[in-house]
């Protein structure tokens, strides 16, 4: 049964018509990579699914998103809880001015968690699951903003972990990123996949056969083509697709 | 005919630092000769005792008193909302005409001369309101007075907390207030604060609207309902009816002393929030 399923998704951000009747399925416990060139859609797509979009007032939309089964726009579902169960790491590391393990209990705190010895534990699992523990566990005080850009983008995805969600959005994770840092989130990546569903956005098509299970190329706000990323790369349906893919534009 | 691009900076280096220079002699000069006068006045008995024969003779303990009542009340009542105001007005309504027009009027408000201010007190707190010359009319008055200042650093310390902060606050399941207290708050608070001792300044240092609202008396208040006398309307009589120049220099010195530190005080905060997380 899939995780995700869009059904005839339009979004709209005023008079911008930014995403035109998407319909797609995502499995659970499989990486979904959007690729496709800048103003295609696949953000929009990607922030669409724990609601972020919300926050821009001028944004409607038609159609549906279920997530296991339940539409995400529902009156009765309430987006604050949403995002803990459908979690994003974004294009830029962002941590939060504070010290590297408030950053990771924030999220939880807000959900209710209080107990020390669970915050702790937390924590700790948290920054083992993204391949970071090692490298801070000495400092778990100092100041987010004193790690490397690569361990910053890790310890948001520790962050996002420690909220235990369902599914994780990454909207171009490693796009400031050094080659060695990169290679880290998607080792990261692989193993998270074992427990979460994953969709990461991405303008390096390369990435997106690394890590990709599935493919969904994306123009101009519109689904061009989906489907299995090795068949994607090696035979793709659509002209537009195989041009992309092989660079002669975008 | 060029000038030469060595000789222009030349000449621009020393133009732009003779104005710095000029500015800081200038402050310096002031300070030094209010100190110089005032400091030879002052001792523990100047600062502990009451003023006699209409402070003539004796020390100033009770303007001291009502500085810090009067200053305190006005924060009290401009602080909260002020910095309401300015959370509103950043987080809460889209930027269009509203926006403007608070923003516009509170602007104007801050170029009113400050015996507008005073006449306004009197009339609504002293006469209307039936509040008399009292710590809470001029308190109330020194509030309108600043709330202006306040809304308006508040507001670009509230917006100069970067945008992605909030979308990741939000993406990790706070609620919209859950991430102004926790996350833009925290962080405005450095610019909050300077907001706030520019007010503190103008409170200290404010004469006119006070003579109207709080009056003058030199007697240590016991309620919010007595009237006070701050240092500043003190050093203004002392000196305008020519009671004793020496005693108002004396007073003069002190609130010198007070505004810087005061500043001084500010800073230390500052430098210690802002190096805690950076």
């Amino acid at each position: 049964m899939s995780k995700i399923s869009v059904k005839k998704l339009d979004i709209f951000f005023g008079k911008t018509h930014a995403l035109k009747n998407v319909t797609l399925d995502v499995s659970a416990n499989k990486v979904l990579a959007a690729i496709g060139p800048a103003g295609s859609g696949k953000t929009t797509f990607l922030r669409s699914l724990n609601r972020l979009n919300d926050l821009n007032p001028d944004m409607r939309y038609t159609g549906k998103i279920l997530l296991d089964g339940k539409n995400i726009y529902d009156e009765d579902v309430n987006p604050v809880e949403l995002r803990r169960k459908v979690g994003m790491i974004f294009a830029l590391p962002i941590p939060l001015p504070m010290s590297i393990c408030e950053n990771i209990t924030y999220g939880p705190k807000l959900a209710g968690t209080k107990n020390r010895a669970e915050l702790r534990e937390l924590v700790e699992k948290s920054l083992e699951d993204s391949f970071l523990w090692d490298e801070v566990k000495d400092r778990l005080d100092d100041p987010a903003m004193k790690l490397s850009g690569g361990q910053q983008q890790r310890l948001c995805i520790a962050r996002t972990l420690a909220l235990k969600p369902d599914v994780i959005l990454m909207d171009e994770p490693c796009s400031g990123l050094d080659p060695i840092s990169t290679a880290k989130i998607e080792e990261a990546m692989t193993a998270l996949k074992k427990e979460y569903t994953i969709i990461i956005v991405t303008n390096n098509t390369k990435q997106a056969a690394r890590v990709g299970d599935n493919t969904a190329f994306f123009l101009m706000g519109e689904l061009i083509e989906y489907g299995e990323t090795g068949k994607m790369f090696t035979a793709p349906n659509d002209k537009r697709t195989e041009e992309y893919i092989s660079g002669r534009f975008g | 005919m060029r000038i030469d691009p060595k000789v222009s900076q030349r000449i621009m280096v020393t133009v732009l630092s003779l104005a710095t220079g000029l500015a800081l002699v200038i402050l310096f000069f002031i300070i030094i000769f209010i100190l110089s006068k005032g400091i030879p006045v002052l001792n523990w008995k100047f600062l502990s005792t009451f003023p006699s024969k209409m402070g003539k003779a004796g020390g100033i303990l009770p303007t001291i008193a009502g500085t810090f009542i009067l200053t305190l009340v006005a924060l009290v009542f401009a602080v909260p909302l002020g910095v309401g105001a300015a959370i509103y007005l950043a987080e809460y309504i889209r930027e269009g005409k509203t926006t403007k027009i608070v923003r516009f009027g509170a602007d104007c408000l801050a170029g009113i001369p400050s015996i507008i201010f005073g006449l306004f007190g009197f009339i609504l707190f002293v006469v209307i309101l039936k509040m008399g010359w009292s710590i809470l009319s001029g308190g109330l008055t020194l509030a309108f007075m600043v709330l202006p200042t306040i809304i308006r650093t508040s507001e670009e310390a509230v917006k100069s907390v970067p945008y992605s902060w909030r979308e990741v606050s939000l993406s990790l399941g706070a609620t919209k207030w859950e991430t102004i207290r926790k996350v833009v708050l925290p962080n405005a608070v450095p610019g909050i604060l300077t907001g706030i001792i520019l007010s503190v300044g103008r409170s200290i240092g404010e004469t006119a609207a006070i003579i109207f609202t709080a009056g003058s008396s030199l007697r240590l208040p016991t309620s919010l309902f007595d009237s006070v006398r701050t240092m500043s309307v003190h050093f203004y009589i002392l000196s305008r009816e020519g009671i004793s120049m020496k005693n108002a220099y004396g007073t003069a010195a002190v609130l010198v002393i007070l505004i810087l530190a005061i500043n001084l005080a500010a800073y230390w905060i500052l430098h210690r929030f802002t190096k805690r997380n950076t």
